[in-house]
């Protein structure tokens, strides 16, 4: 007699799968691979390598000698772990500062947690905090971005142009004089300007964000509700005295900004769940950013906004629940 | 297609593979057996009325309703009572069943075995339901709740639509679609019965959109009756379940643990109005029905009529047999249908379909870990979080199950459908559900 498979329904499964999640996040990344390569040349190269080999060795070495559990390092985290983290450091750094970096990333951020989907905050972001207050010299000396054309004429003296505006500001010059020697808007959308590895080129992140859109990787609530906080809050601040506070679009093409709304903050496993939280989750990191980028220590905040945020999520998944079905009864007429 | 209304919340697009939608419905031969369980309907099962050994017609009372939510089962055969026994059902257990072995086929004399459409209704909305009820109708969609129960509402309440689904939202079952385009006139007038049973002056025909000659029908048949309506519907599954439905058509939401009834809907499928028909003007109970034939090796996917208690292999015969790459048997959908152990069970009357699986789609794919996606949460139909109630279903904290309105859940499994990691969110709801369910009813004791 033929034996019949006996299982509960639903008997179909659609063709989504963790996997495809996390290669469609690492496809949507190659714009920004290939201008940082463009710009920053071998470099890029050997910092991706670096970081995304270690961040799957860390990932093989414990899950097969401390967790003894299952395999996983073919779904594909540990890769998207390892290039957000090269997208995240200057690709000056040591290459011995990287693996450091994946190591933390992977080892205390990730799996002391439990591994895949019980991390609380992003893994990579944590190894660049972690590298920031580590080695801070290291991690803020920007490479000047060397392109192809050579037409460019690097005129960054100092570190970002968040870093330049927030040192100059210090010094009393107003925001137009110091603007006036960074490069143009333009510029910091194809990528002409300091910063770290991935977060150079606006508009190929911006391409990377459409692309995940696109595959409903991810959903829109998160990285429009960050985009809008900045430009709104920064917006006002630049109403109020232009001399002190740069223009919103600054705000908005310049750091980690774009990098940290499409990539970072919108990591499934450290975001609400609902609607209602992700909005909230995504208002607190553009505020958070920009109140350290106008009144805190640092030249930039995105991280920063990001992990703090990160720690909420619990909270807010319990404050946001989905709209119940049966809660908006319509007109109904005799009852 | 976006100008069609549809439900808000949640919802999927599997893949559709209606691929018996332009098969005619073909009369099964009258089988030699037939197995009846007794347990057919939502409920209490029925109690036999006949002995071993008696001869009965076709259509005879064999089994009454076993309390208020039960329906009366009648006899698909004409022939002799071989034993009452347990018979192996739908799940694979052994329940109490009758075995009738056939002679023949003679049918009761009170039946109208006519094709003549008898359009004029001659009934209070009193016998209507007690028509009904003899007939031991009950919701042929695959819910199986007694109909004569949803036409009687509660004191108080008082309904307003008559809503006639027709949206078969599963994918490859196409009963519904058939009967639509066969036997049209006779569901205008079912509706039409049903109106009069509640008393209601609006009825509604909900259609998806992928339907488009059942649509075309049925506005054709209903051009002339004011007060009866055709809406078509964006294709999303699961329109079809009746909260969703009500939802889609007259824009109202059934609230958490009520029945439609508390907006002023009674939902009756249209397999379920075509057979309101036939009891209320043929005086034939109901004893046949369509069931949907189909997979994708399955050489002549079919849509049947046939008797209850008819073996399911016998219906894959004229299917021209079962694909030798078959794996699993659903009876249903793929979507909600039950898998079954053998192809030796009988169709009851929530059959609406068998789907014969290719034993590559047979089989689940390996789960992995929650990536906290939310992609089930945004699919789920009621607004619940599929992820947060199977967990605290697998830990036993059904006191939160319970208050994350867990037994809002209409099993539909889009959750599961949809989950990236593959979890069987919806075995874990089910377990969720069932022990909750015993810890509420346990409590109002």
């Amino acid at each position: 007699m033929t034996m019949f498979t006996i299982a509960g329904s639903p008997h179909i499964h659609g063709d989504n799968s963790t996997k495809k999640i996390m290669y469609g996040v690492v496809i949507a990344m190659i714009p920004a691979m290939l201008v940082s390569i463009y710009y920053f040349g071998f470099n890029a190269v050997r910092v991706l390598l670096l970081a995304t080999v270690s961040s799957l060795f860390f990932e093989w070495v414990i899950q097969k000698y401390l967790i003894k559990g299952p395999l996983t390092i073919t779904d594909g985290s540990a890769l998207v772990t390892g290039v957000l983290l090269a997208f995240n450091v200057p690709t000056n750094l040591p290459g011995w500062m990287v693996v450091i970096g994946a190591l933390v990333a992977i080892g205390m951020a990730k799996m002391s947690f439990g591994g895949l989907g019980k991390n609380v905050f992003n893994p990579a972001l944590v190894a660049r905090v972690f590298l920031l207050i580590s080695f801070p010299v290291q991690m803020t000396s920007w490479p000047k971005p060397i392109s192809i054309t050579k037409s460019f004429v690097d005129v960054i003296t100092g570190p970002t142009p968040l870093g330049f505006i927030k040192e100059g500001l210090g010094t009393g010059k107003t925001v137009s004089q110091l603007q006036a020697e960074l490069p143009g808007y333009f510029d910091y959308l194809i990528g002409r300007m300091g910063g770290s590895m991935g977060e150079v080129s606006a508009a190929a992140l911006i391409l990377g964000g459409i692309y995940m859109l696109w595959h409903k990787i991810i959903t829109w609530e998160i990285p429009v509700s960050i985009l809008v906080t900045v430009f709104t809050f920064s917006g006002i601040m630049w109403l109020i005295n232009p001399k002190m506070y740069v223009d919103p679009v600054f705000e908005l093409l310049t750091g980690g900004l774009l990098l940290g709304a499409f990539f970072m903050a919108t990591d499934m496993v450290t975001s609400p769940m609902t609607r209602g939280g992700q909005l909230l989750f995504g208002f607190g990191i553009g505020l958070i950013t920009i109140l350290i980028r106008i009144w805190g220590a640092f030249p930039e905040g995105v991280s920063f906004a990001i992990l703090l945020m990160n720690a909420a999520v619990p909270l807010i998944n319990r404050g946001f629940k989905p709209r119940r079905f049966g809660t908006n009864p319509g007109v109904v007429m005799n009852n | 297609m976006g100008v069609f209304k549809t439900f808000v919340l949640g919802g999927i697009h599997p893949e559709e593979n209606k691929l018996s939608s332009n098969a005619p419905i073909e009369i099964v031969p009258v089988p030699g057996q037939a197995i009846i369980p007794l347990g057919q309907n939502l409920g209490a099962p029925a109690k036999p009325v006949v002995k071993k050994g008696d001869k009965v017609k076709t259509g005879q009372l064999i089994a009454e309703a076993g309390g208020f939510i039960s329906a009366n089962i009648h006899s698909p055969v004409s022939g002799t009572v071989l034993k009452i026994d347990n018979v192996v059902d739908m799940t694979g257990f052994r329940r109490p069943g009758l075995v009738i072995k056939t002679d023949g086929d003679e049918w009761d004399e009170n039946i109208d075995r006519s094709d003549e459409l008898v359009t004029e209704i001659n009934y209070t909305s009193q016998e209507i339901i007690e028509k009904i009820k003899q007939a031991g109708l009950v919701g042929m969609g695959g819910a199986t709740f007694p109909t004569y129960v949803k036409l009687m509402p509660p004191p108080g309440k008082k309904a307003e639509y008559v809503i006639i689904n027709g949206v078969e939202c599963e994918p490859y079952l196409t009963g519904d679609h058939r009967l639509m385009l066969e036997k049209g006139p006779e569901i205008v007038v079912g509706a039409k019965i049903l109106m009069k049973a509640l008393k209601v002056d609006k009825a509604i025909i909900g259609i998806e959109s992928n339907k488009q000659d059942a649509i075309n029908l049925m506005t054709e048949l209903t051009n002339k009756e004011e007060d009866i309506t055709v809406i078509p519907l964006t294709v999303k599954y699961p329109q079809g379940g009746e909260k969703q439905l009500i939802k889609a058509t007259v824009n109202r939401e059934v609230p958490s643990g009520k029945l439609p009834i508390e907006v002023g809907c009674v939902v009756q499928n249209v397999g379920t109005a075509f057979a309101v028909y036939e009891a209320v003007q043929k005086n034939k109970p109901l004893f046949e029905r369509v069931v949907t034939v189909t997979g994708k090796s399955v050489k002549k996917p079919s849509n049947f009529l046939a008797r209850i208690g008819t073996p399911i292999s016998k219906l894959v015969e004229i299917a021209e047999g079962m694909p030798e790459d078959t794996g699993k048997v659903i009876g249903g959908g793929p979507m909600m249908g039950k898998a079954l152990p053998s192809l030796e069970v009988p169709v009851v009357k929530g059959s609406s379909g068998v789907l014969l699986m290719r034993d590559k789609e047979s089989h689940r794919k390996p789960e992995s870990a929650c990536i906290r996606c939310s992609k089930c949460t945004i699919v789920c139909p009621m607004g619940l979080e599929p992820f947060l109630l199977a967990r605290v279903s697998k830990l036993g904290r059904y006191d939160l199950a319970g208050n994350e309105k867990i037994m809002d859940c209409i099993e539909c499994g889009s959750c599961q459908y949809t989950c990236p990691a593959n979890i069987p969110l919806l075995d874990y709801l089910r377990l969720g559900k069932n022990k909750v369910g015993n810890i509420m009813r346990n409590r109002k004791k």
